[in-house]
């Protein structure tokens, strides 16, 4: 035997043995029907063919490798960004269970959040039961001060009424009267999880400010100069907030961060265990009605949480992900047109600085070609930025991005020399980019961690931006937003552009005339 | 080794008389000495009332939420023994509003397979609510379970609207499972030309009228003392009835068609070609009577 108890492999190791080697060999030979090496080799060309290609786009009936969630993912996301919230997923345990992994393997952080754990008998009769028991279980056993209920595929092909199985909850004692349980019906089949992100924002909103689902009089709107913020669905959340945070401080705004998941997804290690940390207080959340103006960082992701916001009164400002100089220039400038307060020197310099840096690079960015894929807003922020640096956006691609979206990244196209090659694909998967990017090759490919079967299938090196990002640690910490966020998507393109350089490079005597120590 | 199980089932449209209909029915087939199971998979539970005499009130979904969950149940606390001998089980299932009675169904028709419900039984007989409004309530005609499908219909339009689209569903899983539509039962509501009309519309559905189950008064004073007319007035011309709808089925043997379901405008050809519509009296569409 390769190992004992001396010498434990580990699984990079172990399954390299010979014994393991012969123990596949056996497998595929007995029990797999291989087909011929010659045979697979002629079907893996094929499927890298324009023929291919073309079968492929006319798909219709079948998704490969979406590259998006559930709603309920964001529903989750959204409600930990307040204060001491329990999110309470009605439906099914492994759902929830989902929901928690994703987030906890993208963050490095523990995600608590509780399902009503719906079985076959609630699937007949309804989950009023499970509501019941769990609203009492989870106020009990968490003490939260909201519980924040969406839903999983089950109790919504059922029908499960939130807003009375609630109230009803509340009647049995299972919370007191007072106490918050927004609500929203998050089903899973529907959009994906930042449609989820959206309905949870919404109903956590409508809560505070309509009056508690009949229970309290509405609020009336007593405007005040403060400027709410929302982030929407964000893999980089942490580094994100926290440079808002400091963008505000520094003009001297006076904000609402609403569903602020900054310290939930960053809790220190110091001896004590945190289920809850920071996020929007719920006197914060009612008061944010009275804010001169809401940013909405994503439009994609607050659909219908802003024109929510506009009807009861502000101004709201949807942006698309705002990466670069533009994108910051446009945040910046609108934040001042609401506020009346004039853009600080210091962000001037930070600017400057961002240019200058993109002025030093230019020369290796300048016509580099890439393909990418994520959320709607981050493909529409990525797509500005690439224009913005000389490079072109080959491939824009996102599942559950719509027609209007690609209208929008369309618009960037037109608007920039660089933008007459590339195409945008609304709706379409991984598989089709894979396609893409056989047929139309490009330099580097932007996408979450499940591009690195796209990168290992196709050659095309993978620069990790969206989410989730599960195999690479920490960049959520580092914004992508502002002037030195935009700083970090440069130094994040370069240094793959360097690296891709120096392999190319390093064939000694063949071709390491340019494998240089200066680039 | 006792003959193979025969799996029925009757479906029809809401308040036609299939319950009524088919209790009578089995009651005759018990009486030729067959053992029968009773499977009522409405959640209204009321499938089984002539036979017990009484509403069941232990449905399996119901025993279910008391225990918990369906692997908590023991099969002799949902078997209920009525006339002849006649084995019955209700589903049950949620309040009118809430949940989900189609899922209630399949969890039911799965416990009873899984505990052996039919061991020992020469037909099972699955009386199921109203239209094929979901897959639940299709789950009697997946395969392996029901081969022959008796659909009760009368002459009124909506019956044989329903009696349509349940051919339809029947269609559906007649190609991947073994289903086959056994044959219509035309139930009497003293329609125009009713007997003309169910044998056309049976025609047309690619299957034969198996039995015309002429209007008694006598059903509803069984009914009224929770009885089969085969209990109640045993050698009356209505038992007679369902004795011949009974010796029908079981020489029928498992037989039946595949149906060939038609369009809402074919359905409306036909009762115009019989008169009860007429032909391009489009004028008579949405007008009141006495207009």
């Amino acid at each position: 035997m390769s190992q004992n108890v001396e010498k434990v492999l580990d699984h990079f190791k172990l399954f390299r043995e010979p014994e393991y080697k012969e123990m596949f060999k056996n497998k595929k030979e007995n029990f797999e029907y291989p087909e011929s090496d010659e045979k697979l080799v002629q079907v893996r060309d094929w499927t890298k063919s324009w023929e291919y290609r073309e079968k492929n786009f006319a798909r219709e009936a079948l998704t490969v490798n979406p590259a998006k969630a559930c709603q309920p993912l964001g529903a989750v996301f959204a409600a930990v960004g307040f204060e001491s919230t329990m999110p309470f997923v009605h439906g099914s345990q492994g759902c929830v269970a989902y929901y928690r992994s994703h987030l906890s393997r993208h963050f490095k952080e523990p995600s608590s959040c509780v399902s009503s754990s719906m079985t076959e008998d609630a699937a007949v009769f309804g989950g009023l039961n499970n509501m019941i028991d769990g609203l009492a279980n989870t106020y009990a056993m968490y003490k939260p001060k909201m519980i924040a209920v969406s839903t999983t595929c089950m109790a919504e092909v059922i029908g499960d009424d939130l807003n009375a199985f609630i109230k009803t909850s509340k009647e049995k004692g299972s919370v007191p009267e007072a106490f918050d349980v927004p609500f929203a019906h998050t089903p899973a089949f529907v959009g994906s999880h930042i449609t989820g992100y959206d309905n949870a924002l919404k109903g956590i909103l409508a809560h505070f400010w309509d009056g508690k689902a009949g229970t309290v009089p509405a609020l009336v709107r007593q405007p005040n100069n403060k400027v709410n913020f929302i982030g929407g669905f964000d893999g980089y959340t942490v580094g994100n907030t926290r440079e808002i945070k400091r963008i505000f401080d520094l003009m001297g705004v006076e904000y609402t961060v609403l569903a602020d998941t900054s310290d939930v997804f960053d809790t220190p290690t110091d001896g004590e265990f945190r289920m809850y940390d920071g996020g929007t207080t719920l006197e914060d959340t009612a008061a944010a009605l009275n804010a001169v103006a809401t940013i909405s960082m994503q439009e994609y992701c607050t659909e219908k949480t802003l024109p929510f916001i506009g009807e009861h009164g502000q101004q709201v400002i949807a942006l698309n992900s705002p990466i670069g100089v533009a994108g910051t220039d446009k945040l910046l400038m609108e934040l001042s047109r609401v506020t009346g307060i004039a853009i600080p020197s210091t962000l001037e310099k930070e600017r400057g600085r961002l240019v200058d840096a993109i002025a030093d690079s230019s020369a290796h960015l300048h016509g580099k070609k890439f393909a990418l894929y994520g959320d709607p807003d981050l493909c529409l922020g990525l797509t500005s930025f690439l224009l913005e640096l000389g490079a072109e956006p080959i491939h824009v691609l996102a599942t559950n991005g719509n027609k209007q979206w690609a209208t929008q990244v369309q618009a960037l196209f037109d608007a920039s020399p660089f933008g007459k090659d590339c195409h945008v694909y609304a709706g379409k998967d991984l598989w089709h980019m894979r396609s893409l990017l056989f047929t139309e090759p490009v330099d580097f490919l932007i996408g979450n961690t499940y591009g690195k079967y796209l990168e290992r299938d196709t050659g095309t090196p993978l620069i990790r931006m969206g989410f989730p990002v599960f195999d690479r640690h920490h960049h959520h910490r580092y914004p992508i937003w502002g002037y030195q966020g935009g700083m970090n998507v440069l130094v994040k393109l370069l240094d793959k552009i360097f690296d891709e350089m120096d392999k190319d490079t390093s064939g000694i005597a063949t071709t390491d005339y340019s494998f240089d120590i200066i680039r | 080794m006792a003959a193979k199980l025969r799996q029925i089932a009757f479906y029809g449209k809401g308040g036609i008389g299939k319950s009524t209909t088919s209790q009578n029915t089995l009651a005759a087939l018990a009486e030729m000495g067959q053992k029968i199971l009773i499977v009522g998979c409405d959640p209204k539970a009321d499938s089984t009332r002539l036979i017990l005499h009484s509403k069941a009130q232990d449905t399996v979904l119901s025993l279910a939420a008391e225990a918990g969950s369906v692997e908590d149940l023991e099969l002799e606390d949902v078997m209920k023994i009525g006339y002849r001998d006649i084995r019955c089980v209700e589903s049950g299932g949620p309040e009118p509003g809430v949940g989900c009675a189609g899922r209630g169904v399949i969890t039911s028709i799965n416990f009873l397979e899984e505990n052996g419900a039919y061991d020992g039984a020469d037909y099972v007989s699955y009386d199921v609510l109203g239209d094929v409004v979901c897959g639940g309530f299709a789950m009697p005609i997946r395969e392996n379970k029901a081969q022959e499908i008796y659909i009760v219909m009368s002459g009124e339009m909506m019956a044989m609207y329903a009696a349509n689209n349940i051919s339809k569903g029947v269609l559906k899983y007649a190609n991947s499972g073994g289903v086959r539509l056994g044959g219509l039962i035309c139930n009497e509501r003293q329609t125009d030309k009713e007997l003309e009309l169910a044998e056309a519309l049976a025609g047309k559905l690619g299957t034969k009228l198996i039995h015309f189950v002429p209007r008694d008064n006598i059903v509803q004073h069984a009914e009224l003392r929770r009885m089969t007319v085969l209990e109640y007035a045993p050698d009356s011309k209505q038992a007679q009835e369902y004795r011949t709808l009974a010796q029908k089925i079981h020489a029928n043997a498992g037989n039946g068609s595949i149906p060939t379901p038609i369009t809402m405008d074919e359905l409306e050809d036909m009762l115009m070609e019989f008169g009860i519509m007429q032909k391009e009296d489009t004028s008579v569409i949405g007008k009141a009577a006495g207009m």
